[in-house]
């Protein structure tokens, strides 16, 4: 009956079936990344007009294979190995239905692959959205239905072990903050898949030709309830590795679990309705509709992430401050492990995610505004700063963290490593800033010919452009080998770091259980409630004034530049 | 070490919240409400906003409206596109098909037009540049945006939603003259 092993390092238990799943979904999400990664080098030297290296119909497949692996397959992959850590590991309690977990492993498996050789084919070189009438073949809708069907499973398996660590009382009190966080990302991730499933299948028997016709706009409303949410079920999933980290690495315990965790539930409340965002140009739909939705409902969602923004960082610094590095406003900051890249990688995600991801899709989001963003590349600028440099660049970080933990294996080149954060951080920040700049200047998004070459009219984008998207690639270029880094350091330890536990072999590192022997805890002792903290430090005025400080930079960067976008939307043309 | 163990207070919703906390979130608050504000706002009085005005059409049904349009005012032909003069105020009716913007506008300056917009098969994307307006054109719809061009100039009406192997040859055009 023995079924779990202690961390000998961090006294975290593993049962052994969640183990092998979460080490086999997180292989399975590197693998998509690295197909992803391998896409987005096609993607940015040709969209870099002076290299322009791919022929068109290789350029729309690419995109396609590129948004797809990165978006969904890579992300949703590592999100399930995270829950079933925040539920089976935090929680110290077996995981419920380990089958269903493999059939549901299996399943995102299958349709990954399939959806993968439905694009390589070069039919269906549909882009992630692919809107109706535009048709791509049926494997590929079945190919993502399958995954999804796949990833409900696994969502299903993360509620019951819930339900059964309850049952059984492998913890004293509520759950913890970062299983709640990820219990949101769960909630959030049953209604996209349910949005996936409502438009995806007739979509799929429309594609085989049992339905003959599907509505354009209701494809796209609907589709959006995937699309988006799909993203939304990042934002809560990386805020709970946010707080996980600093939890692990500085024992930070959060400002308020009431703030933190009614900050989760806006999210549950009110993320999804940013479905809108992509609805706002379109026609047929009113405006009422459109400001109540893009806006969450009077921006209730951004008021979440505002929240987290002061108290995932504010917790860091109270911590900090209360280890005696209370000098100034920043001694908490600047003596912070930046070295170490599961702080740097942590880190460099919340700022860029906060003051670009963040205030950049609340401006694109706003309706009017839209006007002047809409599917230019001002939109990928954005959304590859909430879910490259936002979600991917924190799962990087916490991927250093699990190496040692899950794999039980010590990280090899560890110089490398500690540049990944900031070669990747940094390159993808520079690619963001000057496709923004780009997407302002009008440069449109999935284009592969910003000269149109072969239109039968002209016209001219201005020098700017041109040099903005030829440094935005640089950039992009910069990523991917931050990119290839983190695949160097991780894979390279799955094969060749040094073994931390004998039995951990090359079979190991892809989700065979170790030797039986190994897990020789029948069940582990109750999770006790954290203990309370009798001192409050500084608890006078301000618990985090530099965090404070930080957070009314933010709200400064935001104000400006948000009124900067409406003078820009009152210079042209009047349209009613 | 709490953020991944139980709250240390069984009741945890009953520990007031620090001053810190409260002061960001009653100012984030704010900030949302104006922002929320703003869309309506502009609305009144702002200059930019989108029609709620569209209709349900058949490609058929919205190319013969163009036809129609393009027999009546036609002046000329770029590239075998027909220019098109129509009068200040009338209604114009563009067309999004693979891969072209059809036909050329002629446009006065300081006068508004309103516009129909549709596709006759896929979805495109209406983006008019270098004045950077986007618009979202779908198959079975008819969108009208009334536009009163302010800027005498030679326009480009780039396609910005992926619409197929020739998509980034989709480039269609608008003249905007001075009053005549």
């Amino acid at each position: 009956m023995a079924k779990f092993r202690v961390c000998p390092d961090t006294g975290f238990f593993f049962d052994k079936s969640a183990e092998s799943l979460m080490k086999a979904n997180a292989v399975a999400g590197a693998v998509a990344l690295l197909i992803a990664g391998i896409m987005a080098l096609g993607v940015v030297l040709t969209r870099w007009q002076e290299v322009h290296l791919l022929p068109a119909d290789l350029f729309y497949q690419v995109l396609t294979a590129h948004g797809i692996n990165a978006l969904i397959f890579w992300i949703i992959f590592f999100e399930i190995a995270i829950m079933y850590f925040a539920s089976s590991t935090l929680l110290r309690t077996r995981l419920a239905a380990p089958r269903w977990a493999w059939a549901g492993f299996a399943l995102m498996l299958i349709g990954a692959v399939m959806n993968n050789v439905a694009v390589m084919q070069g039919n269906s070189s549909v882009m992630m959205t692919s809107y109706v009438p535009m048709q791509a073949e049926p494997h590929f809708y079945l190919g993502i239905i399958l995954f999804a069907v796949g990833a409900l499973i696994g969502c299903f398996v993360f509620l019951g072990t819930l339900v059964i660590a309850k049952e059984d009382k492998t913890y004293d009190g509520s759950i913890p903050l970062v299983t709640f966080g990820a219990l949101t990302a769960c909630i959030i991730a049953v209604f996209t898949i349910a949005c996936g499933a409502i438009i995806l299948v007739p979509t799929f028997l429309w594609s085989i030709g049992y339905i003959n016709h599907i509505d354009a706009e209701m494809y796209r409303v609907i589709w959006w309830g995937l699309g988006h949410s799909s993203q939304q079920i990042n934002v809560a999933a990386h805020v709970s590795v946010w707080y996980l980290i600093t939890g692990v690495l500085f024992g930070a315990r959060p400002m308020s679990e009431k703030v933190s965790r009614s900050a989760f539930l806006l999210y549950i409340f009110f993320l999804q309705l940013a479905s809108a965002h992509h609805i706002l140009v379109d026609p047929g739909i009113s405006s009422e509709w459109k400001v109540f939705n893009t806006s969450y409902a009077m921006y209730l969602a951004v008021l979440a992430s505002m929240i987290h923004g002061l108290t995932v960082p504010g917790a860091m610094e109270v911590a900090q401050r209360g280890k005696g590095l209370t000098k100034g406003l920043f001694e908490w900051l600047r003596k912070a492990p930046w070295g170490n890249p599961v702080f740097s990688g942590f880190f460099i995600s919340l700022f860029t995610f906060g003051f670009i991801g963040g205030i950049t899709g609340v401006v694109m989001g706003t309706e009017q505004i839209n006007l002047i963003i809409h599917n230019t590349i001002y939109v990928p600028a954005h959304f590859h700063a909430t879910v490259v440099t936002g979600t991917t660049l924190t799962f990087m970080a916490l991927t250093y963290l699990l190496l040692p933990l899950l794999f039980r294996r010590a990280m090899i080149m560890p110089w490398m490593a500690k540049l990944q954060p900031y070669v990747f951080g940094g390159g993808m920040t520079m690619m963001i800033l000057f496709m923004l700049g780009a997407g302002t200047l009008g440069v449109s998004r999935r284009h592969w010919d910003m000269d149109f070459t072969g239109a039968a009219l002209s016209f001219e984008y201005p020098g700017t452009a041109y040099l903005m998207m030829a440094v935005g690639a640089i950039g992009g270029v910069l990523g991917v080998v931050g990119g290839a880094m983190y695949l160097i350091v991780t894979v390279g330890t799955l094969l060749f770091g040094k073994k931390l536990d004998q039995s951990a072999g090359f079979l190991q590192s892809f989700g065979v259980p170790l030797p039986a022997s190994a897990y020789n805890i029948d069940q582990p002792e109750q999770l006790p409630m954290a203990p309370r903290v009798v001192e409050e430090h500084g608890s006078a005025g301000f618990e985090a004034p530099g965090t404070f400080v930080l957070a009314m930079a933010l709200l400064v960067c935001f104000v400006v530049y948000y009124f900067i976008n409406w003078d820009y939307l009152a210079s042209v043309w009047p349209l009613s | 070490m709490t953020s991944f163990l139980p709250p240390s207070e069984r009741i945890w919703w009953n520990v007031p919240v620090g001053k810190q906390e409260i002061i960001w979130i009653g100012i984030a608050l704010v900030w949302c409400l104006i922002m929320f504000f703003m869309m309506p706002y502009w609305h009144i009085f702002g200059k930019q906003n989108l029609s709620n005005e569209a209709y349900q059409t058949t490609p058929e049904k919205f190319q013969a409206k163009v036809d129609e349009m393009v027999e009546k005012y036609k002046v000329g032909e770029e590239a075998g596109i027909p220019i098109v003069r129509p009068p200040a105020g009338s209604d114009i009716y563009l067309l999004g098909r693979l891969w072209q913007w059809y036909p050329i506008f002629e446009l006065e300056k300081d006068q508004s037009y309103r516009v129909h917009l549709s596709s006759m098969d896929w979805n495109h994307g209406f983006s008019l540049q270098p004045v950077n307006i986007n618009l979202q054109i779908l198959p079975g719809y008819e969108m009208v945006v009334t536009m009163t061009p302010d800027q005498v100039g030679e326009y480009g009406i780039v396609c910005n939603e992926y619409c197929g192997i020739g998509h980034h040859t989709m480039l269609g055009k608008m003249y905007v003259k001075e009053n005549y």
